[in-house]
């Protein structure tokens, strides 16, 4: 590799970090300073001396059988290596996260606007552009799969997958269904029971990651046939499980390094360039680089499901509730994904934090030639949380009650049963969280007279100087599982080791987790302070050479891989007291290491740790389990489904502009319990990230899919929340520990999301009066000109 | 052609650049300055701006030909020469306002223009100046007390040169 590329590549070589900080502390990033200084290399910006640019042929149709390709022309373009369809695949054609349904290149149909089709390599992007555009297809264009009422009658609209093609699929266009049935279940005794009922249809638009570094890595052929990638992911060790055998090698000749990740929301769960970049390299015997344009971005990962949900509630006159009847139907689009496990979360949390006596629910995932759909922040909870606390607010209007008292009376707590009849054996809560965000100071009411029409909604435009402008306050509330649930074996794997480097003692850590944003090396180095009682830690740049670290998703890196890290610091921290043991005869069975020195807590320092190491190294490996979970039965949806639940409460104030439909967020708190805050400062880092996915999710982010076409794949028309759309966010962490889990601390990153999208719809709700029953917000929906 | 400018006060030039190409691909796959960064390449998302001749602007909007002999200034040439951070690199990491990082390079560049015109902008001034610069990860709030931190140890570092 070249000069430029060692450059290029600082951090995949380790980075050094010192300080004093252990958990509870909030030392500064050890990537920080690369990523200020524009070092840090993102997978877009890995570079190799002679390498090939990638690009993929997308279908234009959404459904249609493919007649022929032809890739003469394209072939004959100078400075094109190669052009490659399913037929040059070496190994099986199909891959997929949890069934294997989706082909690394359309076959003989394309199934859904944007499905790879064909690739190109060659010198220069611009060359693999021209190339794509001279592939001819032949196709015979059908109409379309795109709705549940389409979806649920095959024998007139047909199949998105021919019945016989996958035999784990459920039937028809079902790709997934979980039901759920508690107490009672609905039945007419029990709805004899409630004096009041409420009833609800809703809707939930599609959102996209959109996370700003585009997908993008570099594959590059090795010497003994394998492939080397560099690239921005999830979950390095299965993008590998479903590569290899695509590229028809074994495992252990896929070597995956984590490149610079610019953000992945569960968007990089699944695949997206590795496979086409590394059968483009097998076949040049070049390094091939991919980096997707923004357009493509959208074309080539899934997004969150959206949904259509009916909710009923039942409840007595002073406020407790009854019973629940809920249908849940998601879109998954073309190919599974994640769908299956989106079902579970939806049909086991789609209640709320709330107790229920009697409970009838339906959750089903749809295959349509819509846009493949899968794992997004808040997986499955997020739209299932705007249906149940819609219902809460409407109920408490139906009622006469404050919609804060009413959602605290009904507050699960620790001790109580979910739907799924799981016991929440660690504290839940629920109503103290939404005590706190009542509690805290409002902002300012408007006052007209002395504002910055800046501050106005429609903001820079100048559109109003505060006439029309109305005020709206918002309450919500959420419920996340953390980790993968239903019987998963979730675990991770770390190696810590411990020297003496230039004299002092070093731990260096490795594990195979995807750094994306979230802040977890930063964590590992302080874990490995704390238990190791070192300064300096070195992080191990995340590869394929040491075990599996799961994916960073379901919020739960810190709990399975800093559990990993824990468990493997503890065991370097026992083999070295050992070593002390043997060789000074110590007998006291307070030992500890702190400050570099082997401690006794009776009698102080015994010896520094560089004495007793010498130039030993202690090098080990531990695996973290959680607890084993159970799945969910097919029928009642009874089971001991997830490890950890994790709640978050929201405020939002808001005014609109009744006049043009314009909303400014003018506030959005949050008050959220993390058991424990390894890092305060990445907690509060990530949820005020969570929030803002969630307001962009309430008033303004939406793919718009039209027919099975996607109408918006770019920045310019897909919005997400800029610096004037996102207010001030006030954050009030809560401590409980889990009793559970390492250091008793919860997985913070994805309850902001699930629970604040609603808060925000509340709140406009209750500046203008009108129902607002889809997601998200639209100035016509507020203005009545839809 | 052949294009060549200044980049962070050195000349440097590329060969060879097709027409069509950005400031952008230049920077980053030519001349060996891969810091600015492309999200967008459509002139949404900021990731991307740089300097030219002392304004901020998307070099992903740039044509390449059009910087021959003018200069551009990237967030590699925020680092003082001695190889020490600058004063708004410094804040951002000290403030917590770096997660993913990926616009982190447009954000530097755009904060430290807006501190050159205006060392104490209110914060409305700042999220004005912001607006054009997306974020996906941090919500902004830390952004936003990056921005106030550069602005105080600016206008300390002036007072104390007085
Ligand atoms: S990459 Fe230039 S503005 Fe987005
Ligand atoms: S830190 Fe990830 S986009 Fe801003």
């Amino acid at each position: 590799m070249s000069t430029r590329t060692i450059q290029g590549q600082k951090n995949l070589q380790d980075i050094t970090t010192g300080s004093k900080d252990g958990i509870g502390g909030s030392p500064l990033r050890p990537d920080g300073t690369l990523k200020v200084k524009g070092e840090f290399a993102y997978s877009s910006d890995m570079w190799h001396e002679d390498m090939l640019w990638g690009m993929a042929l997308r279908s234009p149709h959404p459904r249609a059988n493919i007649l022929s390709v032809d890739i003469s022309e394209a072939l004959r373009t100078p400075g094109v290596y190669a052009v490659l369809t399913h037929e040059d695949i070496p190994g099986t054609k199909f891959y997929g996260l949890e069934i294997q349904d989706q082909p690394a290149l359309a076959i003989d149909k394309v199934r859904y606007h944007g499905e790879a089709i064909a690739l190109v390599a060659a010198d220069h992007p611009e060359t693999a552009r021209r190339a794509v555009k001279k592939i001819k297809v032949e196709y015979e264009v059908l109409t379309p799969i795109t709705t549940e009422e389409q979806a649920l009658n095959p024998e007139v609209h047909g199949y998105v997958h021919e019945p016989h093609e996958y035999k784990s699929h459920g039937s028809g266009n079902i790709c997934h269904s979980q039901r759920l049935v508690f107490g009672q279940g609905v039945t007419d005794e029990v709805k004899a029971l409630a004096d009041v009922v409420v009833k609800g249809e809703y809707e939930v638009g599609m959102q996209d990651q959109a996370f700003l570094g585009p997908e993008s890595g570099l594959a590059v052929p090795a010497e003994d046939g394998g492939i080397d990638l560099y690239v921005a992911t999830q979950w390095l060790h299965v993008d590998r499980q479903q590569m290899a055998p695509v590229l028809g090698l074994p495992e252990e000749k896929v070597r995956l390094t984590l490149a610079g990740v610019g953000g992945a929301f569960g968007g990089r769960e699944d695949l997206s360039m590795q496979i086409h970049a590394s059968l483009l390299a097998q076949r040049t015997g070049k390094p091939v680089k991919i980096v997707y344009a923004r357009d493509e971005s959208f074309f080539g990962h899934v997004h969150r499901h959206p949904a259509k949900m009916s909710y009923e509630h039942g409840a007595t006159r002073d406020g407790k509730l009854v019973y629940s009847d809920v249908r849940l139907v998601l879109d998954g689009g073309a190919y599974a994904s994640a769908s299956p496990a989106v079902v579970g979360n939806a049909a086991s949390l789609g209640n709320g934090p709330y107790n229920i006596p009697n409970v009838r629910m339906e959750a089903i995932a749809l295959y349509t030639n819509n846009p493949s759909c899968g794992a997004m922040r808040g997986f499955g909870a997020v739209q299932a949380c705007f249906g149940y606390e819609t219902q809460m607010d409407r109920l408490a209007a139906e009622l006469g009650m404050d919609p804060v008292e009413l959602r605290q009376l009904n507050a699960m707590s620790e001790g109580d049963r979910l739907p799924t009849g799981q016991q929440i054996d660690s504290p839940a809560p629920v109503a103290e969280l939404l005590r706190r965000v009542k509690d805290m100071p409002l902002p300012p009411p408007l006052d007209l007279a002395n504002l910055d029409i800046r501050e106005l909604p429609g903001a820079l435009s100048n559109t109003s100087h505060g006439e029309g402008i109305v005020r709206g306050i918002g309450y919500s509330v959420g419920i996340k599982n953390v980790g993968f649930s239903e019987g998963f074996d979730d675990y991770s794997t770390a190696r810590v080791r411990l020297e003496v480097i230039g004299g002092e003692p070093v731990a260096m850590v490795h594990t195979a987790m995807a750094e994306v944003g979230q802040g977890g090396i930063t964590v590992h180095a302080q874990i490995a302070r704390t238990e190791l009682g070192v300064e300096q830690v070195t992080i191990h740049p995340a590869n394929t050479e040491v075990g599996s670290a799961g994916s960073t998703s379901a919020s739960r890196q810190t709990y399975m891989t800093g559990g990993a890290v824990k468990l493997a610091a503890e065991a370097v921290k026992q083999a070295l007291i050992e070593k002390g043991r043997k060789r000074y005869g110590w007998t006291q069975t307070d030992l500890d290491l702190v400050g570099g020195k082997v401690v006794s807590a009776a009698q102080g320092s015994l010896v520094s740790m560089v004495d007793l190491l010498g130039d030993e190294a202690i090098d080990l490996t531990r695996e973290h389990h959680h607890r084993p979970t159970e799945a969910f039965d097919k029928v009642t949806g009874q089971g001991f489904g997830h490890v950890q639940y994790t709640f978050c409460a929201n405020r939002a104030v808001v005014d609109v502009d009744v006049e043009l439909g314009l909303v400014k967020v003018v506030e959005l708190t949050a008050a959220q319990d993390v058991g424990k805050a390894l890092n305060p400062l990445s907690v509060v880092g990530q949820i005020q990230g969570g929030c803002t996915q969630a307001l962009g999710l309430a008033v303004m982010e939406e793919i718009i899919v039209k027919d099975g076409k996607v109408r918006n794949a770019s920045f310019t028309d897909y919005l997400i929340p800029t610096i004037l759309d996102v207010p001030p966010i006030p954050v009030d962490v809560l401590e409980l520990p889990d009793p559970n889990a390492p250091y008793g601390l919860r997985g913070v990153g994805e309850a902001p999301t699930v629970s604040a999208t609603p808060s925000i719809v509340a709140a406009i709700r209750q500046a203008t009066g009108i129902a607002l029953n889809r997601i998200p917000v639209r100035p016509e929906h507020i203005t009545g000109t839809l | 052609m052949r294009v060549t400018f200044t980049a962070n006060g050195k000349p440097v030039e590329a060969d060879d650049v097709w027409e069509g190409e950005s400031l952008l691909y230049v920077l980053r796959e030519r001349v060996g300055l891969p810091g600015s960064k492309n999200a967008c390449e459509q002139g949404e998302c900021g990731s991307c701006t740089v300097y030219l001749d002392g304004t901020p602007v998307c070099s992903c909007l740039v044509a390449a030909g059009q910087v021959q002999d003018r200069e551009v200034r990237t967030v590699e040439g925020l680092t003082e020469e001695s190889g020490e951070l600058g004063l708004v690199q410094q804040s951002f990491i000290d403030a917590g306002a770096v997660q993913c990082g990926f616009c982190t390079p447009g954000l530097l560049v755009q904060t430290d223009a807006l501190l050159e015109r205006s060392p104490q902008p209110s914060d409305t001034d700042i999220r004005e100046a912001l607006s054009g610069n997306l974020c996906r990860c941090t919500g902004y709030e830390k952004i936003m007390d990056a921005v106030r931190l550069a602005s105080a140890r600016k206008c300390q570092k002036a007072g104390a040169a007085e």
